[in-house]
């Protein structure tokens, strides 16, 4: 879709929120506004519509019956693979392993491509801006195998310092780990040019797409990345359900990351044949309803148009960060050129919960916190941030209501 | 709902902007550290006790939400000139107002000036804020020098 096509069709948001039942409930005596979507976003009725027509017309247990309902469920279940295969634009569905989260996915790269590839003195690189889920599973491999954890630095404005990184790529990095979209700062990482530096030197990376795909088009071979993770729930869909992406002949040299059932072709006690991918890494019953409520959140943001959505985001992004701006005592946190979905932000003398405690009061949800990112709290010298989130159902109204929320915290703090 | 008013109370927004005792006591013997991981809030305890269980002088330093401030300011006034047993029973009472059961009517004269930390129980996600201070003094009662994580 160009650019102009875009502009010319607007999101009609009051028709989109209609699609979000919880949307028309209010809180605390008001109109609910919710801002609170990079935790995690509301769900439409056609997702809870699909996870409710899955269990009460065709449900059972997946690639086990030989009977109809089985064969549908697991029909559902594989075509949901498919739905995330195109959303990602990844060339075969194999390549898509149906995880818990981003989390789980991330994890499951540790495990398994991690012990296999990384020994000691080896380095794995991430960046000062990640989220838990992609520092804790490396350092947790990291100290396993005594290799070593190296960050690359951020600027004031919270941008990745893209030399720095290129710098700490040596001959001991086995693998760069990235953020595509900051959860504090909202910062959209290079990551075309980082996979380009990482490749030159032939290093595998990671892309922890959390935030990015429900407000970006992404396009895994358009990037180049090795591998990319996500979870539904940030995209409207069920909790529950993630997926990892991954380059099929990388998936085909890593040893499975839980055994069970599924994940075998057959099972002696003297030994067990792994499974083909991608259900080798999908051991035990999975979450089939949350992969086929995925699919339907999947449908459902590609009817509105991903392009739509960014630019939607976009043009509110500009318009709450002026208006954030121009209220004296507040200084937004992340102000990076290229930044989507995320406004960060702090009060002056007033700690972020408090800010938090108000808008509540005020039928605002916000996030108030660290968000699960502690290092880079410590880099920016805060001990938490409020954060207002965008979501698609988001207008300049929850955005003026935000405001307006944050004079009263000013006021009562005064 | 309950009023935001309950919550901030004057007293409440007066001790988070001028916090009262900030700062380690001369001749501090005890002391412990506080930590919430979940919202940062941060502490430390001073007190100083005498050879008779009576605490002396008591102060607190660290960076907190308005709720965890102000309860460790006025917890430094609360407890001065108390025994160590009685701190610990102005502990018991202090959780029990700002996380005990509903239906517990709590003793407001015991309390004192404690009563400005009611609200508090309407927002469950705000006890531990205001236990913070309150667990690491007891900490330091006991003479436990590890750090105290309320989440």
């Amino acid at each position: 879709m160009s650019a102009a096509t875009v502009m010319d069709r607007p999101l009609e948001v009051e028709k989109i929120r209609k699609d979000f039942p919880i949307l028309s409930r209010s809180m605390r005596g008001r109109p609910l506004v919710f801002l609170d979507s990079a935790a995690s976003a509301q769900k439409p009725r056609a997702v809870l519509d699909a996870i409710t027509d899955l269990y009460s017309n065709h449900y059972a247990n997946i690639h086990r019956g030989l009977y109809e309902l089985s064969e549908t469920a697991t029909q559902l279940h594989e075509q949901a693979r498919v739905k995330v295969q195109a959303l990602l634009h990844a060339a075969q569905s194999r390549e898509i392993v149906f995880t818990r989260n981003a989390t789980e996915a991330i994890n499951l790269v540790a495990q398994s491509y991690g012990r296999t590839h990384i020994g000691p003195a080896d380095e794995i690189l991430i960046t000062c801006m990640e989220h838990h889920a992609n520092i804790v599973p490396w350092q947790m491999i990291c100290e396993e195998k005594g290799a070593r954890l190296r960050v690359a630095p951020i600027s004031d404005a919270g941008e990745l310092l893209t030399d720095e990184l290129e710098g700490l790529i040596g001959p001991r990095t086995r693998l760069v780990a990235v953020a595509h979209v900051s959860n504090v700062l909202g910062t959209v990482n290079p990551v075309r040019r980082i996979i380009e530096l990482a490749h030159a030197r032939e290093v595998p990376v990671l892309v922890d797409g959390a935030q990015a795909v429900p407000r970006l088009a992404v396009d895994v071979r358009e990037l180049g990345c090795d591998f990319y993770v996500f979870s539904g729930h940030k995209l409207y869909g069920p909790t529950g359900i993630g997926a990892l992406y991954g380059r099929a002949d990388l998936l085909e040299t890593m040893p499975p990351y839980q055994g069970g059932g599924e994940m075998i072709s057959s099972v002696a006690f003297e030994k067990t044949t792994y499974n083909e991918i991608p259900y080798k890494f999908e051991a035990g019953t999975p979450d089939i309803a949350g992969a086929i409520g995925l699919a339907a959140a999947i449908d459902y943001v590609e009817a509105i148009g991903l392009d739509r959505i960014a630019a939607h985001e976009e043009s509110l992004l500009s318009y709450g960060t002026e208006l954030l701006a121009g209220i004296p005592g507040v200084r937004l946190i992340g102000t990076a050129r290229e930044k989507t979905g995320v406004l960060s932000f702090v009060v002056d003398g007033v700690h972020p919960h408090d800010v938090g405690t108000i808008l509540d009061g005020e039928g605002i949800a916000i996030r108030a916190g660290h968000h699960c990112a502690q290092p880079l709290m410590d880099r920016l010298g805060l001990p938490a941030t409020a954060r207002a989130s965008l979501g698609l159902y988001n207008d300049q109204s929850d955005l003026d209501r935000l405001a307006e929320g944050i004079h009263k915290v000013i006021e009562i703090f005064r | 709902m309950p009023d935001l008013r309950e919550l901030y109370q004057t007293t409440i927004l007066d001790h988070n902007k001028k916090p009262r005792n900030f700062r380690k006591p001369e001749g501090a013997n005890r002391e412990a550290n506080g930590w919430n991981p979940l919202c940062g809030d941060k502490v430390t305890v001073y007190l100083t006790v005498d050879d008779d269980g009576v605490v002396k002088e008591v102060g607190f330093q660290g960076s907190g939400c308005a709720i965890s401030t102000a309860s460790a300011s006025i917890m430094t006034q609360v407890v001065k000139g108390k025994t160590l047993n009685e701190v610990l029973e102005v502990f018991d009472r202090f959780h029990e107002l700002v996380a005990g059961s509903p239906a517990a009517e709590p003793d407001q004269g015991a309390l004192g000036k404690l009563t400005v930390f009611g609200g508090v129980r309407e927002y469950p996600m705000r006890v531990k804020c205001a236990t913070l201070p309150w667990h690491t003094l007891r900490s330091a009662v006991r003479g436990e020098g590890e750090i105290t994580k309320t989440e």
